[in-house]
């Protein structure tokens, strides 16, 4: 079978020596009664950013939730550092060391700009300080006493980001943290995430934009129908761009 | 003496001061309601009966261990808190989860006690409670030995469940202690560090009322400033409005929504106790005072804190002055208030429309 072969993939890939960060096994999903994803399979090792990529639908902010643990049914594995999380309510997977960054954003109306930078627990020590976030992101800091929800898309984004730096999370979940924004932002966002990975973060990241993909990531993992059915490192995409735009239907 | 509108100032400072005092109670009242309903969504409708238990737990504290007033206000709170948490634990949570089966576990198991402790001839109210804790028991050993259950807690049920399980509970708790001490309520003194009065001159202040007046506003700011002002509150707020991301950052939410049912119940407790040395100890007491409560927590806007203190003493204080100048007016005018309210602002004067 297809998925059998594409299982073992993920693991000649990183077999540099590194024992993976994170295993995803033939994982599945469930929203109520719609079985979303179909055995997802993948590694990544530490310090790597690694993105998934597909089509609306695909299933990659569905993995990105069943890796956190706020969906209602998983199934398969999903290790952590060696740790089995699958039976794990969300808030013991987050104390592992995730962070995670949703795709609406999730910043709060009701808390400032810095209750929302200093919500999330610290449950590792060595996470950025409130001035190494400013230092990244200036904006915060002037408007620190604003509303959440008043600061601009780019901004709550970078909110976003932000608060998960400081609780020493060392695998970062970011779903299309790009998504809306204008191409200034977006770059900015993009060395943000080529300094995160230059401090040692391991990032999973959900993009559309596979162009933008490219400029961050060390490997993409191509995401159809709720499983993983190709890995493409990143050096290697200018030869098989001619299958993405298969894939992604661009 | 001097008179205002006709009306002789004694009389209507009198009338203001009642206002005063009862708006305090709907203040702390509707407080916890709304604190209740922020975090678990929950129309809490046994609020009442737990003012009344409250009230009680003071009394038995004085009659059956000869514990005083100041004890019974910090103790009466833990104790009636402890009682909500077992009620969020055993039902509301299981309900908000859909995940019942808890619940079924503990009638059942409380019921078929109830039965062996009635045909051992014990008092039906002493009986009740034993089946209840052995229901609670059961409960526990089911949750912790029984099928794992994971629960993602941003499925909110209907409100309507939520109340009518809540306003079936209140009926259980008053009808238990209708039984036991009957209605023609207990008394229970004034403690002799606030028996007396002052003369305002304008107006005869009796300590007790004006203690009940600076404790509530009291609690009542102190509760918003925990709620709006420090960490733990933005874990609260937090949690109100999304309480799947706020897990998932590693808060243990269900804690949190647990102790923040016990912490509102505990103010329903301590506004019971505050308030049994003015009105008598009674099982209908909260019967009584809920529905106007409800009615002023519509007014401020559901949820909203700084609201419901407001409109609270707002509310007691118009209920004052409709007694001095169309006393007729005076059981209705808040139902009045609320309907103009709802039909100029649909979400309450300090709610946010949804």
């Amino acid at each position: 079978m297809a998925s059998a072969a594409l299982a073992t993939a993920p693991a000649a890939a990183t077999a540099r020596g590194a024992a993976p960060l994170l295993a995803v096994r033939n994982l599945e999903a469930w929203y109520g009664e719609s079985h979303v994803l179909h055995g997802m399979s993948f590694d990544v090792a530490p310090g790597e950013v690694v993105t998934l990529l597909g089509r609306n639908g695909a299933g990659k902010t569905t993995t990105l939730r069943s890796l956190i643990g706020i969906i209602g049914k998983r199934r398969g594995s999903v290790t952590f550092e060696g740790r089995e999380t699958i039976t794990m309510p969300s808030r013991s997977i987050a104390r592992l060391g995730l962070g995670y960054v949703p795709e609406e954003r999730g910043i709060f109306a009701s808390l400032s700009v810095f209750e929302n930078l200093t919500l999330p627990p610290q449950i590792k020590p060595g996470g950025f300080t409130i001035e190494q976030i400013y230092e990244l992101f200036p904006n915060l800091k002037e408007r620190a006493g604003s509303q959440g929800t008043k600061l601009s898309g780019g901004e709550q984004q970078m909110l976003a980001i932000g608060r998960i730096l400081r609780t020493g999370a060392k695998l970062l979940l970011l779903d299309e943290p790009t998504e809306g924004l204008a191409p200034v932002i977006v770059q900015q966002i993009g060395r943000t995430i080529q300094r995160l990975k230059q401090d040692g973060f391991t990032i999973v990241l959900v993009e559309q934009n596979f162009r933008f993909a490219q400029t961050v990531a060390d490997r993409h993992y191509v995401v159809e129908q709720g499983r993983v059915i190709d890995m493409i490192p990143n050096p290697e995409l200018e030869a098989n761009i001619e299958k993405l735009h298969g894939y992604l239907g661009v | 003496m001097f008179t205002i509108f006709g009306i002789p100032s004694a009389a209507l400072f009198g009338q203001l001061l009642l206002g005063l005092i009862n708006g305090s109670f709907y203040a702390m009242l509707s407080l916890g309601l709304a604190v209740i309903f922020g975090l678990l969504n929950i129309i809490n409708f046994a609020h009442g009966a737990q003012y009344m238990m409250g009230a009680f737990v003071a009394w038995m504290l004085l009659n059956y261990a000869g514990i005083g007033y100041w004890w019974a206000l910090l103790l009466a709170p833990i104790l009636v808190g402890l009682f909500g948490i077992l009620l969020d634990r055993n039902f509301i949570k299981p309900m908000n989860d859909n995940n019942t089966k808890r619940s079924f576990v503990m009638v059942i198991t409380s019921v078929l006690a109830m039965v062996v402790i009635t045909y051992l001839g014990v008092n039906p109210s002493l009986g009740f409670a034993i089946s209840v804790g052995i229901g609670v028991v059961a409960a526990t050993l089911w949750d912790r030995f029984g099928p794992t259950f994971v629960a993602l807690g941003d499925q909110h049920v209907d409100h309507l469940y939520g109340l009518l399980l809540t306003f079936g509970m209140a009926l259980i708790i008053q009808g238990v202690f209708r039984n036991q001490y009957g209605v023609s309520g207990l008394p229970y003194g004034i403690p002799p560090q606030l028996s007396g009065g002052q003369n305002l001159g304008f107006m005869f202040l009796p300590n007790y009322r004006g203690w009940v007046v600076a404790a509530s506003m009291f609690v009542c700011l102190v509760t918003w400033f925990v709620i709006e002002k420090t960490k733990l509150g933005a874990y609260l707020r937090a949690a109100t409005e999304n309480p799947t991301l706020v897990q998932a950052f590693g808060v243990n939410v269900p804690l949190l929504i647990t102790l923040t049912y016990g912490f509102g119940v505990g103010l329903a407790a301590l506004a019971g106790v505050l308030a049994a040395p003015i009105y008598s100890v009674n099982p209908n007491m909260g019967a009584d005072l809920i529905i106007v409560v409800f009615a002023v927590v519509v007014i401020g806007g559901m949820g909203s804190i700084l609201g419901s203190v407001i409109t609270g003493f707002a509310l007691g204080l118009v209920e004052g002055l409709t007694k001095v100048f169309y006393p007729e007016a005076s059981a209705t005018v808040i139902f009045v208030v609320m309907v103009l309210v709802l039909l100029v602002k649909p979400a309450g004067l300090f709610g946010r429309a949804q």
